[in-house]
């Protein structure tokens, strides 16, 4: 990598400082300010300020239910994020494939990435309907069973993990089919030429080459199903039924946007800071070592 | 992004209509409101109303949101220290408003002003709900209850009479025949909390939290474990399993159901009979009823939902006295008999129910008379006054993921119950900690 040496010492600070003032002004202030109210017990208006020192903490981790939400968070992130790369990775390698019409294909492949997650939620939330969906009305002459969302958790759970993977499909797919572009084709010759089928061409080569890739995107995706598929759980279950879908992003909006319990809510907030921030720190520091670049 | 984008085309246009000096020195008076669609165009005739009634205030109507959404925004603006004049807040905010030390009561404020009302002939659930020490704490607004409707075409289906069930064992036998007759469900409800929970414990006078329902001192715990909710709950538990009864989510997500013409009986908030007549034009009939009672129980009444507007401390002398002359007209007969007509919602005052009857309103709209009639049977008693909880937004979502537990057979009824009393206790005692 070529190495630039600015003459100015102060030059490099200035170009800088802006990226670094957008930073502490958007990210450290209010994540500081997140981390100081969850030491407080503070009244909705502002006039109380209480504080509690880690009760709010400890609060949370007798609480069943958050341990619960924790548990939720992890099976639905898991899921979204590892089938989520399997569906993208085998339609990627299809969509690599030389055929007539490509261009079409991949274009609507792509197409999911362009909805936000509420819209995405509200499409899945008419297929699934209990009462006027496309599915279950199509389930009812394959079975008895009821696939009511509104009662049953795993299928709510279900219901919000195909649309979050739907809505990043997109997105993955994109930068799968960039990665398999990227992957000198005389490597796979030889293989073939060595008597490698497609599958262990794929798993000798092709998956070993994607890994930085991959890696990337779970990263990527883990933060996404932590994240920002808040708005998809809003619009579909609001964490129902019971608790079965109330994911921790979802309960810490809940408790402090409509609970008004601001400090309970900051220290959810601290709590999933921490889990974000060790998943990222714990990825660059094992992933990297096995990542091919 | 797309809100950004929003404030700034408003504030634009705002700025655009505001720019030409004719306003002589009108006082401004922000009113932050959560009305959407039609009720929010209703909203904003009130004030052209009122805005040509008078040249010397303007009340400046802003949409917010949701219930929720306007609340975190008045409390944002309050915090920067430019709250609005006055801003809606729903039912179950009423407590958070009460301890926040950031509103100017409503009778204070008329008194201040030397605006005379006669509280007196607000019709009593409302004033109860909203009352502290027989003082009006914010000024009533919009105000439903929940009632009974009924889908007629599936009634003749099932060989039912064209009548309302007036108890829960008839719910329960003419929900069996609906779904027996290839009715999709027999019976569900909107708003599951409010409806079978609230207002059951209040119809039939069961206290809901101790210090009467919160309204002598902060409630330090709920009583719905007691046996009434136990058989409340027991009797649901069995009408899902049994298939008569259909759970169909919180808020007023059912009501698709009942507007899709699914449902053969359905309770849920008054102010759905506008919705309801349009779901249902030129698709099927129906009808209303008084909330279905339990055998065996005293008599009290159905409670309220809907919400008030508080009025923010913060403001200028000249700019309350707009607020108290904006909130004489709101009460007035004209005004009210006007709004309960076009939305739904309870009329406030007994003048305007009178009025309303008068002019023949009622005679063309039977099914807005109901909620009337209902409230008007009922006894108002400590259990019946309303529910007054600090955090109960939190309180209802800790009911109805337990409901939710309860209808899919996961848990007992009791068991239930007792899980969504001792989380919801555990919520009472951090407000109270917040304000001892």
């Amino acid at each position: 990598m070529k190495r630039t040496v600015f003459r100015n010492r102060w030059l490099p600070y200035a170009l800088v400082a802006p990226q670094v003032a957008i930073t502490l002004v958007f990210f450290f202030w209010p994540a500081f300010d997140s981390v100081r109210l969850s030491l407080y017990r503070a009244s909705p208006f502002g006039d109380r300020l209480i504080y509690v020192g880690l009760a709010n903490f400890e609060r949370l981790l007798a609480d069943e239910a958050y341990l619960r939400s924790a548990v939720t968070s992890f099976v639905f992130s898991f899921f979204v994020t590892i089938v989520g790369l399997a569906l993208a990775l085998l339609l990627a390698s299809l969509a690599n494939a030389k055929i007539r019409g490509l261009a079409v294909y991949r274009s609507l492949l792509l197409w999911p990435y362009g909805i936000a997650p509420a819209i995405a939620g509200i499409i899945w939330l008419f297929i699934f309907h209990p009462s006027y969906g496309v599915l279950p009305y199509v389930l009812s002459f394959v079975t008895a069973y009821q696939f009511n969302w509104f009662l049953k958790g795993w299928v709510a759970m279900t219901l919000i993990v195909v649309a979050a993977i739907w809505k990043q499909f997109g997105y993955n797919l994109a930068f799968y089919l960039a990665g398999l572009q990227a992957i000198e084709t005389s490597v796979i010759e030889a293989a073939s030429v060595d008597g490698a089928g497609p599958i262990r061409r794929f798993f000798a080569i092709v998956f070993p080459l994607l890994s930085p890739v991959t890696f990337f995107l779970f990263t990527l995706n883990m933060t996404f199903s932590f994240f920002d598929t808040f708005g998809l759980v809003h619009s579909v279950t609001q964490g129902g039924p019971g608790d079965a879908t109330s994911i921790m992003v979802y309960r810490a909006w809940k408790d402090g946007f409509e609970g008004l319990q601001l400090g309970y809510s900051a220290a959810q907030s601290v709590i999933l800071m921490l889990v974000v921030i060790g998943l990222t720190a714990m990825q660059f520091r094992y992933a990297e070592k096995k990542v091919t670049y | 992004m797309k809100a950004f984008v929003t404030r700034i085309v408003a504030l634009a246009a705002l700025v655009l209509t505001v720019a030409p000096p004719v306003a002589l020195a009108k006082t401004d008076i922000q009113w932050w409101h959560a009305m959407q669609g039609v009720l929010g165009e209703r909203v904003n005739e009130i004030a052209a109303k009122f805005n040509v009634s008078q040249k010397d205030y303007e009340v400046k109507p802003v949409f917010k949101g949701s219930y929720p959404e306007t609340l975190n925004a008045a409390i944002a603006a309050y915090r920067a220290k430019q709250p609005p004049h006055v801003v809606q807040v729903f039912e179950v905010g009423t407590q958070t408003m009460l301890s926040s030390g950031a509103v100017y009561p409503v009778h204070q404020l008329l008194k201040d002003n030397g605006i005379a009302m006669d509280w007196n002939d607000l019709i009593g659930p409302v004033k109860s709900y909203y009352s502290t020490g027989g003082n009006l704490a914010s000024m009533a607004f919009n105000s439903s209850t929940p009632i009974l409707y009924y889908n007629k075409d599936l009634f003749k289906k099932a060989g039912l009479p064209d009548k309302p069930p007036a108890t829960w064992d008839e719910v329960e036998s003419m929900a069996k025949k609906l779904v027996a007759s290839g009715a999709k469900c027999g019976y569900s409800t909107a708003w599951p909390s409010w409806v079978l929970m609230e207002n059951m414990h209040a119809l039939h006078d069961q206290p809901f939290a101790d210090h009467s329902n919160g309204f002598d001192g902060l409630a330090t715990g709920l009583k719905i474990q007691g046996p009434f909710g136990v058989k409340m709950m027991e009797l649901l538990a069995r009408g899902a399993k049994e298939g008569w009864f259909t759970y169909n989510g919180r808020l007023s997500k059912a009501e698709a159901n009942m507007g899709g013409g699914e449902c053969g009986i359905f309770t849920t908030s008054s102010a759905y009979i506008a919705g309801l007549t349009r779901a249902s034009e030129g698709k099927f009939t129906w009808g209303t009823g008084m909330l279905p009672k339990m055998a065996g129980y005293p008599q009290g009444n159905s409670i309220i939902g809907g919400a008030t507007l508080w009025v923010m401390k913060g403001a200028k002398p000249e700019e309350y006295k707009g607020v108290a002359e904006f909130f004489k007209y709101l009460a007035s007969t004209d005004n009210q008999a006007w709004w309960a007509g076009v939305t739904g919602y309870l009329p406030l005052t007994n003048a305007a129910v009178k009025a309303m009857e008068a002019s023949g309103h009622y005679a063309k709209n039977p099914h807005q008379k109901t909620s009337v009639n209902q409230m008007a049977a009922g006894k108002t008693t400590p259990n019946s006054q309303g529910i007054r909880l600090g955090n109960f937004v939190s309180v209802r979502d800790a009911i109805e993921e337990q409901m939710e537990n309860i209808f899919s057979g996961k848990k007992a009824p009791k068991q239930g119950l007792d899980d969504a009393v001792a989380k919801s206790n555990d919520i009472l005692k951090e407000f109270r900690a917040l304000y001892k």
